[in-house]
C-alpha cells in the first residue's frame, strides 16, 4: 500500500456505512511546465498535490465532493459534505452504478517514466535551451512540461484499479519577422524530446514562410489542401467531443450515425489507450479498464464512446468502453485516438499530385458554429504555401476558414494519406490525437488577411 | 495563514531570491448542473495551498504545494529560487518591477446572500424548473446550471506588504436547444456563458431565469425554421452581450501587455498593437471610450487587490477611439515604462500570476437601442454569443450569435437562424456609429477566459451596450 491507496481506502470506508454506494479517486500529481518567449525563459512553475473525490448514492441521490485537504480531518469533513449534499438531491434516474471489479488486463503499455516523473526546472531548461540555441537566431517562444500522475480509484462494488502516467512535451514556434514555424514532440519521456530538432524545424519553416519577401495575399475561395498533423489533430477534436460521444449521439446533437458511411473509405479512427504512442491513464473517470474502441472502420461508423452512464441511457446491450471523463454534462470522450489511412505516402507525394491548392502546416483558434453539423471556423497559422503542378510556390498570407471536417473527410475528399503520422494536440485542448497529413480534394477558406 | 506566506518568502530570501512574494489560498466551489428535469452533477470542492514566486536576476521561478505545513511553505520558497536558478541557464533582459504601495490591509466583496449557505434544495429546484419549462414549447434539450467560488487569500511580498482577501463569486446560466434534421439551435440566458459578478445568490435571486427560459425554448424553436441570415455587407446592431464578448476578445486581449511583448507569443498568441503607437493610434471612432476598472462593485473582474499586492483602479485604455493604456502587471510595466496596471491574478495557489483581463467595458454613449433600430434603413440585429474566433494577432475576427433579426426601414422584422459578422478590429471598431446610453447598460460576467499553460481560467467583468456598426460582412458560413 502506498499513500494514495491508504487515502483510497480510508475514505471509502468513512463513506461505505453510510451511503448504498461510493467511489473515491484519489489522484497524485506533480507537474512542472518552463515557458519561453522571445527568445528566453520567462515562466518556470512546479506544483504538487493530491487530491482526493468522492461520490455518494444515499437512496439514489448523488452528490460529489473533492478537496486537497487529506489528512485525517479533512477527509472526514469532505465525506459528510458529500453526505449532506446527496441527502438533499432528487433520486438521479440516470445513476448507472458504480464501477465492479473489472481488472485493468495483462496490458504492459510503458506509460510511466520515472526518469520523467523526477525531472526539474533544469531539465526542462535544457531541452528549451537547445530549442533556441538551433532556431537560428530566430526569436522562439514556447514550452516544455514535464507531468506525473499517479491515480487509484476504488468503488463500494469491489472495483480497486491503480494506474500511472507520464508526459512531456515541448512545443514551440521561431519566428522572422511575424512569419513562423512550428516544432514539437509529445511523449510519455522526457528523454524523447529533442528540443535541437524541434528548434531547426520551426526555423526552417517560419524562414521558408519569409522567402521572396514573404506571404502573397490569396483570394478566400475552396483550395486543395495537404493538411499536416498538427491540423487534422485540431480537427479531431471536434469529431470526439461532438461526434463520436454517446451522449450528443443519443441527444440528436451529433452527425455520427452508426453504420453508415460518412468518412471517406481510406479512413479509420479509433481510441486505444493501451498503445505506446499515446499518454494517459489505463482506466477512466469511472474505473472502466481503457481498451481498443474503433469508431470509423474504413469510412463506415462501427463505434460510439461510451461512460457507464451513456451506456445505462441507451441501453440495448450497450457498454461503457472506458471513456468517461467525469462530467455528466460532457457525455464520454476519447482521449488517446489513432487517425488512420490506406496508402500511406510521403508528404512529397501528397503535395506532388495537387495541381493548385495549399499546404497547410497549423490550424488557430476553431470554435464549432454549430455541434450538428460541426461546422467549424478558425485561422491558419504557423505556415501556409500555395501549390502549384505538384509543387510548392511559396508563402501565403494566412487564411480563415469556416468548414466542416465531416464533410472536408466525407467519402470521396481524402485524395491522399501521409506516412508521417504523430501525436498532435487537438484544437479544443481537450486530447491529442494520433493522425498522418491528410490530402484533401476541398478545404473552405472565407478570408484573408484583409478580412 | 499570513505567516505560512512569510515563511516561505523568507525561504526564497534565503534561497538568493531578491525579490519573493507568496499566495496562500483556500478555495471553496459549488456547481451544479440539471438536464430535461434532472440533476446530472452536483460537485462541491475545496481546493487549498501556497504558490511563491522568486526573482534571481531578470529570471522567475514559480513553486506551489498543497501541503500547508511551515516545511512544506519553508520548502516551496526554496523550490521557486532554485526554479528561477534553473531559468536564468535561458536568461532575458535585465527586469525590474514598477514600484506599488507597500500594504497592509484586508478587503471583501461584498455579498448579500451567502451563495455557498443557499440550500442545495432551492438551488436545485430552480434548476429543474428551468429545465422543465424550457422544453414547453417543443425543444429537445434544456439545460440550467450554477456556480460559485469562494475564495480566501493570504498575500506577503519581500518589499513588506500583507494583504488578505476574500471574494465571494456566483453565477446561473440556462439555455433550451432545438435539434433539427442537420443542425441544432440554442437559445441561452442570460448570456451564452450565463451571468456571473462578485456578488451573493441574490444576483441570481435578481434575475427571472424561468421566465426566460421558457422564452428560450419558444425561440429556439422558432429558430428551426427561420431563415438563414444572408451573407451580405450591411449595417450591423450588436446586442450588449454579444458586445460582452466583442470587448473581450478583440479589445481586452489585444491590450494585455504581456501579448503585445511577445511572452504569450507560442500559445495565447500576441498582438496587432505596437507599444511605440500607444497615445496616438486611432483603434475606433469617437464613440469608443474602454476602460479597465477593477473597482466596479459586484463586477467579476473586481477584487480589492492584485495577486502582486496593487490596489485595484481603473486606468483608461482607448480613449475618444485613440489607444492610450494597456492590461499589466509589475514586470511588464516596468520593460514598457509605464505604471503598474495592477492586472496580474492566477487561478488558485498553484498557478502562477498573470496579466489578466480587471473589468474590460464600452463607457455607454448618447444613443437608446430603440433609436439605433429606428434609425436603420436595411441592416440585422444580432444577440447572444454562440461562436467566436480571432487570429493570432487579435485582428481578424468571426463571430457567431444565437440570434438576429431583419431591421427594415427602422423596424426590426423577422428573426434569421445562424447569423455570423466577421472583421478586422480597428476597421470594425471604426465604423462604430450609435452607441447605447446609461440606460442599456449590463455588466457581463465572463467565468472561462483561458489564458496561460498550465491553462487558467480567468473571471473577467464587461460593461456594455448595445452598438451600431456601418457595412459589416454577414452571414458567413461553410
Amino acid at each position: 500500500m502506498t499513500g494514495i491507496d491508504d487515502l483510497a481506502g480510508q475514505t471509502l470506508d468513512l463513506a461505505a456505512g453510510r451511503a448504498a454506494e461510493a467511489v473515491v479517486r484519489v489522484t497524485r500529481r506533480r507537474q512542472g511546465l518552463t515557458r519561453f518567449a522571445t527568445s528566453f525563459v520567462h515562466q518556470n512553475v512546479g506544483d504538487e498535490h493530491t487530491a482526493v473525490e468522492v461520490t455518494v448514492v444515499v437512496d439514489g441521490r448523488v452528490a460529489g465532493a473533492s478537496s486537497s485537504v487529506v489528512d485525517t480531518p479533512g477527509l472526514h469533513r469532505l465525506v459528510d459534505q458529500a453526505l449532506a449534499a446527496a441527502a438533499v438531491q432528487p433520486v438521479d434516474e440516470g445513476w448507472p452504478g458504480a464501477a465492479p471489479l473489472e481488472h485493468l488486463g495483462d496490458a504492459d503499455r510503458p506509460s510511466y517514466d520515472d526518469e520523467t516523473a523526477a525531472a526539474g526546472p533544469a531539465d526542462r531548461v535544457e531541452v528549451v535551451r537547445r530549442f533556441v540555441a538551433e532556431a537560428g537566431g530566430l526569436e522562439a517562444a514556447g514550452y516544455c512540461e514535464t507531468l506525473a500522475e499517479e491515480v487509484v480509484l476504488v468503488t463500494t462494488a469491489g472495483q480497486h484499479v491503480r494506474s500511472a502516467a507520464t508526459r512531456a512535451v515541448i512545443d514551440g514556434i521561431a519566428r522572422d519577422g511575424g512569419h513562423d514555424g512550428v516544432g514539437s514532440i509529445e511523449s510519455r519521456s522526457l528523454r524523447d524530446l529533442d528540443g535541437a530538432a524541434c528548434g531547426r524545424a520551426a526555423a526552417d519553416s517560419a524562414l521558408a514562410s519569409a522567402r521572396d519577401g514573404g506571404p502573397a495575399d490569396l483570394a478566400p475561395g475552396r483550395y486543395e489542401v495537404v493538411l499536416s498533423p498538427r491540423c487534422v489533430a485540431y480537427m479531431l477534436d471536434f469529431l470526439t467531443v461532438y461526434g463520436f460521444n454517446a451522449k450528443m449521439v443519443a441527444e440528436g446533437q451529433s452527425f455520427a450515425s452508426l453504420g453508415e458511411v460518412q468518412l471517406d473509405e481510406r479512413l479509420s479512427f479509433s481510441d486505444d489507450a493501451l498503445d505506446g504512442r499515446t499518454t494517459g491513464l489505463r482506466f477512466d473517470a469511472d474505473g472502466t479498464p481503457k481498451r481498443r474502441v474503433d469508431f470509423v472502420v474504413d469510412g463506415r461508423v462501427v463505434g460510439l464512446a461510451h461512460d457507464r452512464r451513456t451506456a445505462r441511457l441507451v441501453g440495448g446491450g450497450a457498454e461503457s468502453t472506458g471513456h468517461g471523463i467525469g462530467s455528466p454534462a460532457m457525455g464520454a470522450i476519447p482521449t488517446n485516438t489513432f487517425l488512420t489511412g490506406s496508402s500511406p505516402q510521403p508528404v512529397d507525394d501528397l503535395i506532388a499530385g495537387v495541381e493548385r491548392g495549399l499546404w497547410v502546416k497549423d490550424f488557430w483558434y476553431t470554435r464549432v458554429l454549430n455541434p450538428k453539423s460541426l461546422v467549424v471556423t478558425g485561422l491558419t497559422r504557423n505556415g501556409v504555401f500555395l501549390i502549384e503542378d505538384g509543387a510548392v510556390k511559396g508563402p501565403v498570407s494566412n487564411l480563415r476558414f469556416t468548414q466542416s471536417p465531416v464533410a472536408a473527410f466525407g467519402p470521396g475528399q481524402v485524395l491522399g494519406v501521409g506516412d508521417d503520422a504523430r501525436l498532435a494536440p487537438g484544437g479544443l485542448h481537450v486530447s491529442s490525437h494520433h493522425t498522418p497529413s491528410l490530402r484533401l480534394a476541398a478545404w473552405n477558406f472565407t478570408g484573408g488577411a484583409a478580412g | 495563514m499570513i505567516d505560512l506566506a512569510e515563511k516561505a518568502v523568507e525561504a526564497a530570501l534565503a534561497a538568493g531570491a531578491r525579490y519573493a512574494d507568496a499566495r496562500v489560498m483556500v478555495r471553496k466551489t459549488e456547481s451544479m448542473a440539471a438536464q430535461n428535469g434532472a440533476v446530472e452533477g452536483l460537485t462541491q470542492r475545496e481546493h487549498a495551498g501556497i504558490g511563491v514566486r522568486a526573482l534571481i536576476g531578470s529570471s522567475w521561478g514559480f513553486f506551489a504545494t498543497a501541503d500547508l505545513t511551515d516545511a512544506a511553505a519553508k520548502s516551496a520558497g526554496h523550490t521557486a529560487a532554485e526554479t528561477a536558478k534553473a531559468s536564468a541557464r535561458v536568461p532575458g533582459p535585465p527586469l525590474e518591477l514598477a514600484d506599488i504601495p507597500v500594504v497592509t490591509d484586508h478587503w471583501e466583496s461584498a455579498c448579500e446572500v451567502d451563495p455557498l449557505s443557499v440550500p442545495l434544495v432551492e438551488k436545485a429546484d430552480l434548476l429543474l424548473e428551468c429545465t422543465n419549462v424550457g422544453r414547453l414549447a417543443g425543444a429537445q434539450l434544456a439545460q440550467a446550471s450554477y456556480q460559485i467560488w469562494d475564495t480566501e487569500k493570504w498575500f506577503a511580498s519581500s518589499e513588506g506588504s500583507r494583504i488578505s482577501q476574500r471574494i465571494r463569486e456566483c453565477g446561473a446560466a440556462t439555455a433550451v436547444t432545438a435539434i433539427g434534421d442537420g443542425e441544432t439551435q440554442r437559445r441561452s440566458y442570460p448570456g451564452i456563458r450565463g451571468q456571473y459578478g462578485t456578488r451573493g445568490w441574490e444576483l441570481v435571486r435578481d434575475a427571472d431565469y424561468v421566465t426566460n427560459a421558457q422564452r428560450c425554448g419558444e425561440e429556439a424553436v422558432a429558430l428551426l425554421s427561420a431563415p438563414v441570415c444572408p451573407e451580405t455587407t450591411t449595417d450591423l446592431i450588436l446586442g450588449s452581450e454579444q458586445m460582452a464578448l466583442q470587448i473581450h476578445e478583440s479589445v481586452g486581449h489585444a491590450t494585455e501587455l504581456d501579448r503585445i511583448l511577445g511572452w504569450e507569443a507560442a500559445f495565447a498568441g500576441t498582438s496587432w498593437l505596437d507599444l511605440s503607437q500607444m497615445g496616438s493610434l486611432r483603434f475606433g471612432s469617437e464613440l469608443m471610450n474602454i476602460t479597465a476598472d477593477a473597482t466596479i462593485p459586484g463586477a467579476l473582474g473586481s477584487f480589492g487587490y492584485d495577486d502582486e499586492g496593487t490596489p485595484a483602479h481603473s486606468v483608461d485604455i482607448v480613449r475618444d477611439g485613440i489607444w492610450v493604456g494597456v492590461l499589466s502587471g509589475r514586470d511588464s510595466a516596468a520593460l514598457a515604462g509605464i505604471p503598474c496596471g495592477g492586472m496580474v491574478r492566477a487561478d488558485g495557489h498553484d498557478r502562477l500570476p498573470m496579466v489578466r483581463m480587471t473589468n474590460i467595458g464600452l463607457l455607454p454613449g448618447p444613443h437608446t437601442l430603440e433609436q439605433m433600430i429606428a434609425e436603420t434603413g436595411d441592416g440585422i440585429m444580432m444577440d447572444t454569443n454562440r461562436s467566436w474566433s480571432i487570429d493570432d494577432r487579435r485582428l481578424n475576427f468571426q463571430f457567431g450569435c444565437e440570434i438576429a433579426w431583419e431591421v427594415k426601414d427602422g423596424r426590426r422584422g423577422r428573426m434569421l437562424r445562424n447569423p455570423t459578422y466577421t472583421g478586422i478590429s480597428p476597421t470594425f471598431w471604426g465604423a462604430m456609429d450609435m452607441v447605447g446610453n446609461a440606460d442599456e447598460l449590463t455588466v457581463w460576467g465572463t467565468p472561462n477566459c483561458g489564458k496561460g499553460q498550465p491553462l487558467q481560467i480567468g473571471h473577467t467583468g464587461h460593461p456594455a451596450v448595445p452598438c451600431r456598426f456601418r457595412g459589416v460582412r454577414v452571414g458567413v458560413r461553410g
